[in-house]
């Protein structure tokens, strides 16, 4: 197994900190994990974009220019990395603030409304966690409950009593994926 | 503390490296991107578990300078710095070749010249291999390309540091500092005790000459001869180093009919540009050399030996290729393709280099 | 008496320190540092520090003082020995550790070092000589020269408006919550050098109370620096030097 992820948006929709839970997540489930933020003249147009390797075998280069999933939210993001999706790989992405949809017909499109969910939800800091849950349930890649492991290292003690919210937000997140 | 695994930043990994591996002494100055050393360190709070002294010092030459007067004392003492800081810690660095003292200095590479950027970046090849401070000498030169390699090459930094008492840096770079992967911790290593130091270092300055002649660390010497007698000394180290710790990494050398090298994570990406092109039917080998100092001559002009060709991908002008053209020769073409200014380069930018450069690859 | 006489113990009324050793000493005839150097020597000695004190020796006309004191020595690089006692303390603290610098090493090049050392309150020593002027480069201006003072840097005198100001280090240092006792003193007369080596004594019993750092700045001459006899250097700093530098105490945190 080997899946080779994107995560792009702007800075503060939590983009580096999902990569970071669902690395974690990785690790607890026995996977080789890399976790590379975004470097080069992009980043300051205040977009955040990190790459996220999950493998079963030893990872050799953390920067990648294709990916088998991608997790987009917003038009930037969306423009970079559509063409940067393999064949046969996953885009999925947040149609808020998206005007141009993605148009390739030899990667499966999934659109997740997870800003609307995460109103719904009264919860504005799990949006990522939203987002997590639909990556979760179309891919596969690591059981829920080593992503909630993987929270349970990253988050401070003190934050520990916010699990329970972040566990229902990758739930709504998973319920968005038909 | 036991071993354990973790997910951490390559800068993470080096503190709490050298808290496990029992280091006496870390004194640092912040600057991007390696200020989660000095960060961790002093979250940490190990001067409360292992009395390790951890300390915020003024400027990064004072803080070279505290590496020195540790070091001095046979302590294990350790400093971090990007490239900027680097260059101004080079008095101190020469001072403590010169002393023969064992040290660890972390580079985590950042863009130059000047102020530069805070990307990362490989231009410090030359100042690290080559010298940086002035007079002949020479650091053991390490550059990992893992996260985990961050954490365990603080452990064999300082081994190789104390065993030929001379200091060791840490060549690192701002992709390898900054990502994060999983790394096993090492189990806990004492700290050495007085008693260790005594024995171990009988040349420490401890402030305690009870029972011997007082000692004296000075790299000054006046009398030429006696100076002359001293660079022997130094040199003989180096041509021991040279013959027993040169370490590298190589995959697919045996039948490629192209030849990478590329150190640090560049190797990594190298690495994958590699694969795609053995997926296009091209034997490509790549060679990672792991200490930069001592240089890894002979591995490289063996695995080159069939090569049609040899490219040398760093991050930079050129720098490590003419080390990689001293152990060719000029009989088999090496070419560099590298970015600067702190762009990172990914496989297919590689792969679309070593095609340019070596444009008849594809025929095969 | 005859000279077998004069060598009982119970006759002798002054004898060199044990721990200054009977290596012919670099410094020119008249120079401070030699009477400086015995003085830490005594101090050393009267104090029992021999086996648990490091010396930290500078570059300039002291940079040998570790061929004339039998303890471990550290010889830094130019201006940055309170960074490397402040490492040699910290990693040992039951150590006496002190640093002895001219006022090159320390008023100039190492200027940051001894300040935040200082202001860190480093459990350490620093001596400073302070002789207006560098000897061991050959006579040239020091941050510390005085106004209208000839130097091979300054040959028509130092002036403001070229050269900038004399640097008073001490009240500088004193101004820092860190330091806990800053004096000056000198060694040009007998009485002066019973005061000094009480300056020493107390900076050192400070250091290993853990009370923060001292330091005691010495007014010293150069009499070949300044191209006088060593007669005429003294005459010449009481009268000039010392205006500039006026002798006492400045700071003792351990009085109030």
């Amino acid at each position: 197994m080997k899946e080779e992820i994107i995560i792009a948006g702007f800075g503060g929709q939590g983009v580096l900190s999902m990569g970071k839970i669902l690395a974690y997540a990785g690790l607890m489930d026995g996977l080789e994990v890399t976790w590379m933020p975004s470097y080069g003249p992009e980043q300051r147009g205040g977009t955040a974009n990190v790459t996220v390797v999950l493998s079963d075998r030893e990872i050799s280069s953390p920067v990648l220019n294709t990916f088998d999933t991608a997790v987009i939210l917003n038009q930037q993001s969306l423009d970079k990395f559509e063409p940067k999706v393999k064949p046969g790989g996953t885009l999925i992405y947040d149609p808020y603030g998206i005007h141009r949809l993605p148009t390739r017909t030899d990667i499966s499109i999934i659109s997740v409304n997870a800003m609307e969910a995460t109103l719904e939800l009264k919860n504005s800091k799990a949006y990522n966690m939203v987002l997590l849950g639909a990556l979760l349930k179309s891919r596969g890649l690591v059981p829920i409950d080593a992503v909630m492991k993987g929270l349970k290292k990253t988050l401070p003690e003190r934050h520990h009593h916010l699990l329970p919210l972040n566990h229902d937000a990758i739930l709504k997140g998973m319920e968005l994926v038909k | 503390m036991e071993e354990e695994i973790r997910l951490m930043k390559g800068n993470e990994a080096v503190a709490h490296a050298a808290i496990r591996y029992g280091v006496d002494g870390y004194f640092g100055y912040p600057i991007t991107p390696q200020s989660e050393i000095l960060e961790t360190l002093e979250a940490e709070r190990p001067w409360e578990t292992t009395g390790m002294v951890v300390l915020q010092a003024e400027s990064e030459v004072a803080a070279i300078n505290m590496v020195y007067g540790g070091a001095s004392m046979g302590k294990a003492v350790m400093t971090s710095s990007s490239s900027p800081g680097i260059s101004l810690k080079q008095e101190g660095i020469s001072y403590i070749a010169a002393g023969e003292l064992p040290a660890l200095i972390v580079n985590c590479m950042r863009g130059g010249p000047g102020l530069g950027t805070i990307q990362p970046s490989q231009s410090d090849y030359f100042q690290a291999t080559k010298g940086g401070g002035h007079g002949d000498y020479h650091l053991i030169v390490l550059a990992p390309a893992t996260v985990q390699e961050m954490a365990d090459f603080v452990g064999l930094g300082l081994d190789l540091a104390f065993k030929y008492r001379n200091p060791v840096m840490m060549l690192a770079d701002g992709v390898v500092g900054q990502m994060m992967e999983k790394v096993v911790l090492p189990p806990m290593r004492p700290r050495r005790t007085d008693e260790e130091i005594a024995e171990q270092c009988p040349w420490a300055v401890t402030g305690n000459p009870e029972g011997r002649k007082p000692n004296v660390l000075t790299t000054l010497e006046l009398d030429s001869a006696k100076m002359e007698k001293n660079n022997e000394r130094f040199q003989e180290t180096y041509r021991l180093i040279e013959a027993n710790e040169v370490r590298y990494k190589e995959f697919y050398t045996d039948d490629c009919d192209y030849l990478m090298v590329a150190f640090g994570s560049v190797a990594r990406i190298c690495q994958k540009a590699m694969e795609d092109a053995r997926e296009q039917g091209v034997k490509v080998g790549l060679i990672r050399p792991v200490t930069l100092w001592p240089f890894p001559y002979d591995a490289i002009r063996e695995a080159a030996r069939n090569a049609k060709g040899v490219l040398c991908v760093e991050l930079n002008a050129g720098q490590m290729i003419e080390d990689v053209r001293l152990a060719v020769g000029l009989d088999i073409p090496v070419k560099h393709y590298g970015r600067m200014g702190g762009i990172v380069l990914d496989p297919q930018e590689i792969l679309d280099g070593f095609y340019k450069e070596f444009p008849e690859a594809k025929k095969i | 008496m005859t000279l077998d006489e004069i060598k009982k113990a119970e006759n002798i009324v002054a004898a060199k320190p044990r721990l200054l050793n009977d290596s012919t000493m670099h410094y020119c005839p008249g120079c401070s540092h030699g009477v400086v150097h015995r003085l830490v020597a005594e101090v050393i000695e009267e104090m029992g520090l021999e086996h648990n004190c490091i010396g930290v020796a500078p570059v300039g006309c002291a940079v040998f003082a570790y061929n004339y004191i039998d303890i471990d020595w550290i010889e830094a690089a130019h201006g940055r020995a309170p960074a490397v006692a402040t490492a040699a303390k910290r990693l040992n603290p039951a150590r006496m550790v002190f640093t002895y610098q001219g006022d090159g090493d320390l008023a100039a090049i190492g200027t940051a070092e001894a300040l935040h050392a200082c202001n860190r309150g480093e459990n350490i020593v620093i001596i400073f000589i302070n002789n207006g002027i560098y000897g061991m480069t050959g006579g040239q201006m020091a941050p510390t020269t005085l106004l209208g003072m000839k130097t091979a840097t300054c040959p028509y005198g130092r002036r403001a408006d070229l050269n900038g100001y004399p640097l008073a280090i001490s009240p500088l240092i004193a101004q820092l919550d860190g330091s806990c006792y800053v004096t000056r003193q000198a060694v040009h007369t007998a009485a002066a050098v019973k005061k000094a080596k009480k300056a020493i004594r107390h900076a050192f019993e400070n250091s290993m109370a853990g009370r923060g750092t001292s330091l005691v700045e010495i007014v010293g001459t150069c009499n070949s620096g300044w191209k006088m006899t060593p007669a005429q250097a003294n005459e010449w700093m009481a009268e000039h030097m010392l205006e500039k530098y006026p002798l006492g105490d400045i700071k003792d945190t351990t009085k109030e």
